[in-house]
């Protein structure tokens, strides 16, 4: 089986029930879990699967949860319980692959979650969805309902010692939601700006406690690994990482997808075989490999894998792991002033560069868009690209939103000092 | 310690502090908006950056927010790093995108932290172009001015007021660059800590309405160091002075009193000493009179009096009680206190002196990890010591954060996180609801004696000899030996009571429980009524109905009071009896009151503003303030008056009756040494009033005339009310103000202190008069329960911080927040009584006289029956004392009419 | 913490609004944590949060006023000003923009005549722009009440709006 995320995913139906999802081996790594295998072991097993984090950071997940502390008669009253929370709050521009898992085979997630609960032994898990997700939460909450009805969620799971609730939280907004710490003060009801770490939250999360969040592709990745085996899901990549994973194209592609596809497959075969090309009448100028939050590559770096290390060698990153094409009938600088857009309005309010440093970015976009720019602009977003770096704010977002315009003054700069020099042609562009 | 460098330069400096407050101890100089020394750090201005090297041999370091990163051995950082300078400069240009630079109209320039940090930063070029955002501002009531579009976003003020001070109705709203600090709506803020804002916001976002009101620049106010005047607590303050006009307070910090904060009382309450009920001259039989008319009309009527006693005052200076005393003689001075308030506090001196346990400073209080408050609802009784007991309620979290998670303190957000799951035990037993409830554990209502009780009870369970109290119902058993067991387990327990009950047995029940405790560390506080409540018990005098029966029986014929409105310290009649029977009467004070109406001579006192004195605070603490600017010539200070009347006296300054005092009283030996004398200088010089940059001093007076005046001298101090002198190695009990170089605003302080937050350097102001010593017997007095009769209540006049307090009442912002005029009654009692919510009643004495008419209000807080709850010191409930016996009858508008 | 927000005496929520968050009431450790579900609740009922509708999920959690809306002003999906009976999110990120979602704006505002954040005068619609609705490969793409509409063009835009 090449493809266990979306095997149930068919165009003819678009939804996987309980009984669909145990008829092609659903829950029987919940199974093996809870009745095989101890809390450590499961995590051992996850660790040693070499999966790593689909919401862009590509952190192990095994090692998250075995960063929780063990659950031992002198650990503080308050590490005794813990949390486990599936981040369902997708929303980088250009991704859409957890929707999809959300809507179509809910159970893949909820036995992920069961056992990455059952790992940290957690009693209490959260599916934290982002509110404009209306059907994935109806599928979500009755998909919660047959696992309860079915003995998967409650007390004593299959007989096991292992209690365990879910609970479904719909967010009421923000990009910034997504980010780990800044989704705890979401749950907690809180402004969700992030939280500095130390603690991380394994530590100290969700109102102080040990807290695992992993994403919905992540965790539904989980239950396969533990029915299949280490040594299947090893076989599953192409280069260094291992599994498969959901890329997708968007953009002026003749056919926009989302297909599962081996970790490391090379971007040339996703977009000019996957996605059949670009359309007629348009050419690849670039791309950004994982959201909006990620470098520009250009069509040189086709041949590029997308795995963590490779894309990241190529000077972008895997991100979310969905492209966004730009043609060449797209102007670099008006995407990326839509992007920056997004991130300033994103921007929590907490720390100064994000906060001041990207309205500032889009003042001098518009600026030079509406043939007021200088070319000293240029430097002066050059300048901000760095003053918003990494380590300089308080999280990644704003770093985030620098790299389509850092990669984008290095690879497109001519596209700006046309608005800038007053002759730039409009109609190139349509 | 740690070995660190910094820029090349070795230090050795203690591990496991942050970076940011480690280089501002060293005495360097870095920009920083959103830490603070109180509330940690945050994080978020991001304007501390510095360069961090991994090793040696690293050249090119990473960039790292100072606040954000902890000292460890052998860290290698650099300030100087030309991409942390940048860094800092391009942070600040980008906080400045939206500041409107209204420097020249902003309040806060000049004493900026804004200012302070661009110019350190080096920005001065601006290159956005866009449009700036802009706000509306919000009425915040009569203490706070708001101008939003001021605001750097660095989420100080709501840190310090949500976190820090515990009130949630300051909050931002919005998001990404248009956040917004204020109220839901428009309305006065309801801490009673909010003035802290002004000094606690960076820029001019928070400034103080009642400065506004007569606004100068902090380099035009002339200062001098003071002592609040307004509770027990004797926080430092700093009130600036213009044109012979006291313009407002500021917080002087002090590491073991109070530290960088006050209450709303003490920065706001000042000015009553440009109140239009000062007493501008003094006046024989109601005429004024010249000085030395007065002063000759002063010493005729000691010379014809038969006998001559005084009364002193828990509101005048060591010096002042002292002069009244030496003038009539010890046995003819009376403390002018009621006699339970003063067995009240000869309790307390005696526990203080003598009780072998230790009196804590607010330092000391917030270190506490369990406590007990018995009685007080002391945001209101002694309103800045609640913000320490609220900081102490962090010590188990602080702990347990370091222990368990390796966190330190100032990582603020973190160790408040798991605040919730790990709470120092607060117990709070109280009359009624009191304004920490929110951090305590389990609360306790009830009459004083079932405080008391309930006290004798729980010191009985930690030590069975201690004496064992009136049974409990179960509820009261199981809470009292679980706040046994809570403050038995603690290595720091504090046990928090006070004078607010008037109960003798509430204060000794607290002492049984501090002396019951296990812990060598254990601590009592005590809140007192007034300034200098502890300093006059200390002087000991007789109460005031001796005072009375001296006059009533003809034992005397003449009366010299003091700084006291008898009418708020007894009954009408029995004031009205006494001051009509006496002979002659002297009056000495600063405002007009029931009491200085009566004079036949009266003579008009400096305030605190404009004289200098020792007051004992409740801790014990001896401390001085001094002239801020020079009484007006028609006004001397209450010493002065004393000391002009008394014949040969050796005594000629105010050094001298200091002197005196402290070799009068064993107890006050020390006050001599609470600040250098009036002889001190630095370097030659005395101490200036004015800052270097004093503006106007030829001209100030040129309305008038145009040659310039001398300045006035000043024999009695070290200070001098001049710019020129200097002021650098100014003694701490002499530091007017806080002024480095690069650092205008009051953030300056980290340039005086051993390291940021912590003593001054040459140790904080004030002498603690007693340490720990002796021990006194359990006191036995264990209360029977009060049984109310039906229809009788009895009064229970409690302290409100906006209302209680004489002085600041006169003030008229703190007049604009004065408490709501109502009774709190149980609903229970209400009940049977038949009175709703809102009903107005008629309240009079058992002999059926009525009293007053107010308000009821149900608090199904106040649990015991029989109470009826009023506002302390309000001028409205004048005619109810506490614990006075009283009926109730609705007010029936029909019924009355023509009545 | 206490938990009391059950005996509280609210007026202003309905029943089924109290019972409704009474349901999940319990999933957290403490109430401010309800806050947001229970805005999402009252909201689905009410449509918007108005100033007193606030005050009563306030008064019925027994958490700060101000504090409910420092979060409601924070997250944009809780509308506190009214808006019609439907709310159309028109997606306007990066790959939606590049496929037209500029042009669906501007085909909804002028059928409907209003600028984004405006309410029909009929009180059938609002407009409000999103950030990604997660159908990238169907841009562009808008949330039309409870909906996902992809693929959309101005045709589609007349035939949402005839209904």
């Amino acid at each position: 089986m090449d493809k266990p995320l979306t095997q149930n995913i068919h165009p003819d139906h678009d939804f996987t029930s309980l009984a669909d999802y145990q008829k092609t081996g659903g829950y029987r790594g919940m199974r093996k879990a809870l009745t095989e295998l101890q809390p450590h072991e499961v995590t051992q097993q996850i660790k040693d699967s070499g999966l790593r984090g689909r919401g862009g950071a590509g952190f192990s997940t095994g090692l998250k949860w075995s960063l929780v502390p063990q659950k031992t008669s002198d650990l503080p009253d308050f590490q005794q319980t813990r949390y486990f929370v599936a981040n369902a709050d997708e929303m980088e521009p250009g991704a859409f692959k957890d929707r999809l898992l959300l809507e179509q085979d809910p159970h893949q997630l909820i036995e992920g979650i069961i056992i990455g609960a059952y790992a940290i032994q957690a009693n209490i898990a959260y599916i934290f969805m982002r509110g404009e997700y209306r059907l994935a939460a109806k599928r979500v909450t009755y998909a919660l309902q047959e696992a309860r009805a079915q003995g998967y969620l409650g007390e004593h799971i299959l007989g096991s010692d292992f209690n365990l609730e879910i609970y479904l939280h719909t967010s009421a907004g923000r990009y910034i939601c997504g980010e780990e710490t800044a989704l705890l003060n979401a749950l907690e009801g809180k402004r969700s700006t992030p939280r500095a770490r130390p603690p991380h939250a394994v530590a100290s999360g969700l109102w102080g406690r040990p807290t695992v969040v992993n994403n919905v592709e992540t965790l539904c990745n989980v239950g396969h690994i533990i029915h299949y085996g280490i040594d299947w899901y090893h076989s599953l990549g192409l280069g260094a990482d291992h599994g498969t994973k959901l890329f997708g194209v968007s953009g002026r592609v003749k056919h926009p997808g989302l297909w599962e596809l081996p970790m490391g497959t090379p971007i040339r075969e996703i977009v000019e075989e996957y996605a059949g090309g670009m359309l007629d009448g348009y050419q690849l100028r670039g791309f950004l490999p994982g959201g909006a939050s990620t470098d520009f590559l250009l069509p040189e770096h086709l041949d590029v894998r997308m795995d963590y290390d490779a894309v990241a060698e190529a000077g972008s990153r895997l991100g979310t792991g969905t492209l966004i094409i730009l043609d060449d009938k797209t102007c670099p600088v008006k995407m990326v002033l839509n992007m920056e857009q997004f991130f300033a309005q994103e921007s929590c309010g907490w720390c100064t560069p994000c906060r001041d440093g990207l309205p500032w970015t889009v003042t001098l976009l518009q600026d030079i868009i509406a043939g007021q720019g200088r070319m000293e602009d240029l430097d002066t977003l050059a300048g901000l690209t760095r003053m918003l770096g990494p380590g300089h704010t308080f999280c990644a977002l704003a770093p985030g939103a620098m790299e389509p315009l850092q990669s984008a003054l290095k690879f497109f700069r001519e596209d700006f000092e046309r608005y800038i020099v007053g002759n730039n042609d409009e109609l190139e562009y349509a | 310690m740690a070995r660190i460098q910094i820029d090349g330069q070795f230090y050795s400096v203690p591990e496991g502090n942050n970076v940011l407050s480690t280089c501002l101890s060293l005495g360097l100089d870095l920009p920083y908006f959103c830490w603070h020394p109180a509330m940690g750090s945050a994080g978020a201005c991001r304007q501390c950056a510095i360069i961090q090297y991994k090793d040696e041999e690293d050249t090119r370091g990473r960039l790292v927010m100072a606040c954000m990163t902890p000292v460890t051995d052998n860290l290698r950082i650099s300030l100087n790093a030309e991409q942390a300078r940048q860094f800092r400069r391009d942070n600040i240009e980008l906080l400045m995108t939206n500041h409107p630079h209204d420097c020249p109209v902003c309040e806060e320039g000049g004493e900026c932290h804004l200012q302070d940090m661009t110019h350190m930063t080096g920005h001065n070029l601006r290159r956005y172009r866009g449009r700036k955002r802009t706000h509306n501002n919000q009425n915040l009531g009569p203490f706070i001015n708001h101008e939003m579009n001021r605001c750097i976003a660095c989420y100080r003020c709501t840190r310090f007021y949500n976190e820090y001070a515990g009130c949630d109705d300051l909050q931002v709203f919005g998001i990404h660059n248009n956040v917004y600090f204020g109220r839901f709506e428009d309305g006065a803020l309801e801490s009673e800590f909010s003035g802290n804002l002004v000094e606690v916001c960076p820029t001019g976002v928070f400034t103080d309405k009642t400065f506004s009101a007569h606004f100068t620049r902090k380099w035009d106010l002339q200062t001098a160091p003071s002592i609040c005047v307004h509770c027990s607590l004797g926080c430092n303050i700093s009130p600036g002075e213009r044109y012979g006009e006291l313009r407002r307070i500021v917080n002087r910090y002090n590491g073991d009193v109070n530290g960088y904060f006050l209450c709303d009382r003490g920065r706001f309450g000042y000015d009553f000493v440009n109140s239009s009920k000062r007493i501008q001259h003094p006046r024989i039989k109601q005429r004024n009179a010249c000085i030395q008319t007065a002063k000759e009309h002063f010493h005729q009527l000691l010379t014809r009096a038969k006998r001559t006693i005084g009364i002193g005052s828990p509101r005048a200076t060591l010096e002042a009680n002292f002069a009244l005393r030496s003038l009539v003689g010890e046995t003819n001075f009376f403390s002018g206190i009621e006699d339970t308030e003063y067995q009240l506090l000869q309790t307390v001196s005696q526990i203080i002196r003598d009780g072998g346990i230790h009196s804590p400073s607010m330092r000391e209080v917030e270190q506490a990890d369990a406590l007990l408050i018995l009685g007080e609802d002391v945001t209101h009784s002694a309103p800045r010591l609640a913000l320490s007991l609220r900081q102490a309620a962090r010590n188990v979290s602080i702990e347990l954060a370091a222990s368990a998670l390796h966190v330190p303190s100032w990582q603020n957000a973190a160790v408040r996180e798991i605040e919730k799951q790990a709470l120092t035990p607060v117990f709070i037993a109280s009359i009624g609801r009191t304004r920490l409830d929110d951090i305590a554990l389990d609360t306790y209502h009830g009459s004083p004696d079932y405080l008391a009780n309930f006290g004798f009870a729980i010191a009985h369970y930690l030590d069975s000899s201690a004496p064992e109290a009136n049974a409990l119902d179960a509820d009261e058993n199981k809470l009292a030996h679980t706040i046994a067991a809570a403050l038995k387990q603690a290595k720091r327990p504090l046990i928090v009571s006070g004078t607010s009950c008037s109960s003798l047995a509430v204060i000794q029940a607290a002492y049984n429980i501090a002396k019951a405790l296990p812990s060598p560390n254990r601590q009592l506080t005590f809140s007192l009524p007034e300034c200098n409540s502890l300093g006059l018990a200390l002087m000991a005098g007789n109460d005031l109905q001796q005072a009375f029966t001296a006059i009533e029986q003809g034992q005397a014929d003449t009366v010299v009071i003091l700084e006291n409105d008898l009418y708020r310290r007894a009954e009408k009649q029995k004031v009205d009896a006494f001051l009509e029977t006496a002979e002659q009467l002297v009056v000495i004070d600063s405002l007009k009151n029931p009491t200085t109406e009566k004079a036949d001579l009266l003579l008009p006192a400096a305030s605190f503003a404009e004289s200098e004195g020792t007051l004992v605070n409740n801790e014990g603490r001896a401390q001085r303030y001094f002239p801020v600017y020079p009484a007006p010539d028609s006004i001397c200070a209450s010493w002065q008056w004393l000391l002009g009347t008394m014949e040969n006296s050796s005594w000629q300054h105010h050094d001298d009756l200091t002197t005196a005092c402290a070799q009068a009283f064993p107890d006050l030996t020390a006050i001599t040494q609470v600040a250098p004398g009036a002889d001190y200088r630095v370097k030659g010089s005395k101490i200036p009033r004015q800052p270097h940059r004093y503006s106007g001093r030829t001209a100030l007076h040129a309305n008038i005339d145009v040659s310039e005046p001398g300045q006035p001298t000043d024999s009695e101090t070290p200070f001098a009310y001049s710019m020129e002198g200097n002021m650098a190695q100014v003694p701490p009990a002499l530091l007017p103000v806080v002024w480095s170089p690069g650092w205008d605003s009051n953030q300056a302080i980290n340039k005086f202190q051993e390291e940021t937050g912590g003593h001054l350097r040459e140790g904080d102001a004030g002498i603690r008069l007693f340490e720990v010593s002796g021990t006194l017997a359990w006191f036995n007095g264990i209360p029977k329960p009060y049984i109310s009769e039906p229809g009788v209540w009895e009064v229970m006049a409690l302290p409100h911080i906006f209302g209680s307090e004489e002085l600041s009442l006169q003030s008229p912002a703190i007049a604009q927040r004065l408490a709501t005029v109502c009774a709190l009654m149980n609903p229970l009692d209400a009940e049977q009584a038949g009175i709703d919510n809102g009903d107005c009643v008629i309240i009079s004495d058992l002999s059926g006289a009525s009293l007053l008419t107010t308000v009821i209000q149900i608090d199904t807080n106040l649990s015991s029956a029989g109470l009826l709850c009023i506002t302390a010191g309000h001028p409205k409930f004048q005619a109810l004392k506490m614990g006075m016996q009283v009926t109730l009858r609705k007010f029936n508008s029909d019924s009355e009419v023509g009545s | 913490m206490k938990q009391t927000a059950e005996k509280s005496t609210s007026e202003d929520l309905t029943a089924l609004e109290i019972q409704e968050i009474n349901a999940i009431i319990n999933h957290y450790e403490d109430h401010t944590s309800v806050a947001i579900e229970a805005l999402n609740i009252v909201q689905k009922h009410r449509r918007w949060i108005s100033d007193s509708t606030l005050k009563a999920v306030a008064d019925f959690l027994q958490i700060s006023l101000a504090h409910l809306e420092s979060v409601a002003t924070f997250d944009n999906l809780i509308y506190r000003q009214p808006v019609g009976n439907t709310v159309i999110h028109y997606c306007n990120s990066v790959t939606c923009w590049m496929l037209g979602s500029e042009q669906i704006r501007e085909h909804l505002c002028q059928r409907l005549h209003v600028e984004p954040g405006e309410t029909s005068a009929d009180g059938q619609y609002t407009i409000l722009p999103i950030v990604c609705l997660g159908a990238c490969h169907r841009a562009p793409a808008a949330l039309v009440g409870d909906e996902l509409k992809i693929d959309l063009n101005t045709d589609a835009i007349d035939e949402i709006l005839k209904r």
